[in-house]
């Protein structure tokens, strides 16, 4: 089944770790040791005003926001076993 | 019945001659310029039965990728990718020393098939002796080809042989990765969509053009079926180029290059690929033969690794080199893949806090998928096979502090850098 979805997307070549965004939208975007934004989850319900917002707001430019078409039967792979 | 396919006929000593490879190979005909849709439609179908995929790494299926190029309203261009930046990697090389003209011949089909303007042949700023011989193959065929053929050098490092750092490489003479928000998504330069395709792959499609997708994949008798090239090197007596049908056991195809001793485990496809254990000899060296092992042919490379050495501080070596070839420019990456590699080599040398194998397989975690390229994924993908391939040499690490052949000579083809332990 197709399902319609929305991803935070970064930019790594852009993101400084100015860390701006997850003060913005701290629901969906965490830090790494290093500073730079873990996303986690999609864009959607509280945290969609917030992504947006983080959107506008990053220094670098380096966010967006991606609309996607995903198979919700096929489970995303990893490299992890 | 031999498996030689890309590599029949060639000469032990020297390149197969245009007239050579013309009686080898038989003659190529493909229409003229203007193009010629019949042909064309005909030439993608037998792309699509042979099963090709690419052999740069990816094993992306090749007919996919020519058709979508093609479907772009952008005008194209082919490039070949021939910087065999793997360093354990010399198959591309050898291709192209010995049969450049198949090579050759496949882009030009692949040129076709996109209406590309020109070919644009991608060969490292390293390797001098292959760039020569390119360049006096495609002087022989002067006259012969539809569409004119330039030799770029862009660095010989490891991400620069990236579809979006040649990309990058001839716009503005970086050989840096660019960002590509989704995939597929086409790879542009100088206003033109890019179809890279690698040197092998390009071979091989000068084999599909005269016999067929179904010769291609089955053989015939006295052709085997899909063959590919592997580059074998590590614990072996005979290291070298070796080409195989698909399907031959990893065992019988390690034996090619006479390994040495005991096998500790076998690193396939890259430097970013995945370590197998013994137990993967037995199986078909094949895509679904090598993935009920978890690993993957990847760029065709097969390290043995000795029974003598410290498999953790092995993967260590790896992981470093791979770091100092982050390209500095993607935060994960750049602090992120030196990190890995120190907390590999606090394991193998016992400096390490307890649960390192956890907090590694944790900064994996962290890491994965945050690249603007897949570099760093690779590393992972290595990194965490290491850890289910050598979970025994782990545990002992983690509780002995270290094993005793931490210090024993590397087993791996590496450019010079500082030495580790
Ligand atoms: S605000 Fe922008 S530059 Fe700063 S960490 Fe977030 S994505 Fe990166
Ligand atoms: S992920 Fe690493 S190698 Fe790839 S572009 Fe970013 S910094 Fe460069």
């Amino acid at each position: 089944m197709a399902k319609r979805i929305l991803t935070l997307i970064v930019d790594p070549i852009k993101c400084d770790a100015y860390g701006h965004c997850a003060e913005i939208a701290p629901e969906i975007i965490a830090l790494d040791p290093w500073g730079y934004p873990i996303i986690r989850g999609q864009v959607a319900g509280a945290a969609k005003a917030h992504a947006e917002m983080a959107v506008r707001q990053c220094p670098r430019q380096a966010l967006s926001i991606k609309a996607s078409n995903v198979d919700v039967d096929r489970p995303v792979g990893s490299t992890r076993r | 019945m031999n498996g030689y396919r890309l590599l029949e006929g060639v000469n032990p000593t020297s390149s197969l001659s245009l007239g050579e490879h013309i009686e080898v190979h038989g003659p190529l005909n493909l229409p003229g310029k203007r193009g010629n849709q019949a042909w064309a439609d005909a030439m993608l179908h037998e792309l699509e039965i042979s099963g090709l995929t690419g052999r740069g790494g990816g094993r992306f299926p090749t007919a996919t990728k020519v058709a979508y190029v093609a479907s772009q309203r952008r005008k194209g261009r082919m490039v070949v990718n021939l910087m065999e930046g793997e360093p354990a990697s010399q198959k591309d090389s050898v291709l192209a020393a010995f049969a450049p003209h198949l090579i050759l011949d496949g882009a030009q089909v692949l040129a076709a098939l996109i209406g590309a303007d020109r070919i644009v042949i991608c060969i490292a700023d390293d390797n001098d002796r292959i760039a020569q011989l390119m360049e006096r193959a495609i002087a022989d065929r002067r006259g012969l080809d539809e569409r004119p053929m330039e030799i770029e050098r862009p660095h010989g490092r490891y991400v620069a042989s990236e579809e979006t750092a040649l990309a990058h490489f001839f716009d503005e003479g970086a050989s840096l990765p660019r960002f590509r928000p989704s995939r597929p998504s086409p790879v542009i330069a100088k206003g033109r969509v890019l179809l890279v395709d690698n040197a092998e792959t390009c071979a091989n499609v000068g084999l599909i053009a005269r016999h067929g997708g179904q010769w291609w994949s089955s053989g015939d008798a006295t052709h085997s079926p899909e063959s590919t090239l592997v580059t074998i090197s590590g614990a072996v007596d005979a290291p070298g180029v070796f080409e195989v049908a698909l399907g031959t056991s990893l065992g019988d195809i390690v034996a090619l290059a006479r390994p040495r001793g005991g096998i500790a485990g076998i690193l396939l496809g890259g430097y970013g690929g995945t370590w197998v254990s013994p137990s993967a000899l037995d199986s078909p060296y094949s895509p679904s033969g090598m993935a009920a092992h978890g690993g993957n042919l990847g760029a065709g490379i097969v390290v043995v690794l000795g029974a003598d050495v410290c498999p953790i501080a092995e993967t260590a070596r790896i992981a470093r080199w791979m770091a100092n070839e982050s390209a500095g420019q993607c935060g994960p990456c750049l602090f992120g893949l030196p990190r890995m590699a120190g907390q590999i080599e606090a394991l193998a040398t016992g400096r390490h806090s307890a649960n390192a194998d956890r907090s590694l397989l944790d900064l994996t975690d962290i890491l994965e998928g945050r690249g603007a390229c897949a570099h760093p994924d690779g590393v992972i993908r290595m990194v965490r096979s290491a850890l289910h391939v050598f979970a025994d040499d782990v545990a002992t690490h983690q509780h002995q502090k270290t094993c005793g052949r931490v210090g024993a000579k590397t087993y791996l083809t590496l450019p010079p850098q500082e030495e580790l332990f």
